[in-house]
């Protein structure tokens, strides 16, 4: 695929910074805000393919390596899994918070009832929104990408 | 009418008298059991430390269910790669 007009391509890279804000205010508050691992992923998933839309395909999988990304996908599922091991291994059974009172990070209990959001709360759930985060990113834009290159090549057109 | 047209209306009706029946069925906003609801509410903030409860039900009370939504996207990513393996960089 080729890339678009100058003007998609200079108001994608203006809109591109506040995306990429956006979405990952949505993972790091996910313990906070509605919204995590999952969805700020998809939303800074979505920024990445604008830029592929805008640029074309070609010139984007020429950057990026799509093995690199499946290690990123990869590492993202394993800091997941291995998050719950560590609640195995400290706590006593798998998926244990085992942060939240007694941890270095993320340590602080709040109130119950209304109160002010803290973000040094939650135990390891925003490990775990990290981790999904990084999952979810690195494999909706592998697929993307993959696919949108694998259409514009001519061998497998009819 | 023809079968065709037949059909399209009984499974047009089906579809109407189901929805309408659901929604008449419960009412919005006041569900009948709240034991579950009841709990997490009082009890989110003391047990796991957070202000958000549906992150919590998501990822601590409900993790395997999480676990098996990263399986299904890993998986998901493996078959792509899998069946576009001979485009390579």
């Amino acid at each position: 695929m080729s890339q678009m007009s100058k003007i998609v391509r200079t108001l994608s890279n203006i809109a591109f910074p506040f995306i990429m804000i956006f979405g990952f205010y949505v993972i790091a508050h996910g313990h906070l805000t509605p919204g995590g691992g999952f969805q700020g992923g998809a939303v800074v998933a979505s920024g990445c393919i604008m830029l592929l839309v805008a640029y074309g395909s070609t010139w984007v999988f020429e950057k990026i390596k799509v093995s690199r990304l499946s290690v990123f996908e990869s590492l993202g599922a394993l800091g997941f899994i291995g998050v719950a091991f560590f609640g195995l291994l400290f706590g006593g059974w798998f998926f244990n918070n085992f942060l939240v009172r007694n941890g270095i990070l993320f340590n602080i209990v709040p109130k119950t009832g209304s109160t002010a959001a803290e973000f040094n709360t939650a135990g390891v759930l925003p490990l775990m929104n990290f981790a999904v985060g990084v999952k979810v990113i690195a494999g909706l834009f592998v697929i993307v990408l993959v696919m949108a290159y694998a259409s514009s090549l001519k061998e497998w057109k009819q | 009418m023809s079968l065709r047209t037949t059909v399209a209306v009984v499974m047009f009706s089906v579809l109407v008298v189901f929805f309408v029946s659901t929604a008449l069925m419960l009412s919005f906003g006041d569900p009948m059991k709240t034991e579950m609801d009841d709990y997490i509410i009082m009890h989110t903030q003391n047990e796991t430390g957070t202000n958000s409860g549906i992150t919590t039900v998501v990822f601590d009370y409900r993790g395997f269910d999480t676990l098996g939504e990263a399986t299904i996207l890993f998986s998901a990513v493996s078959g792509v790669l899998m069946i576009f393996r001979r485009v390579k960089n």
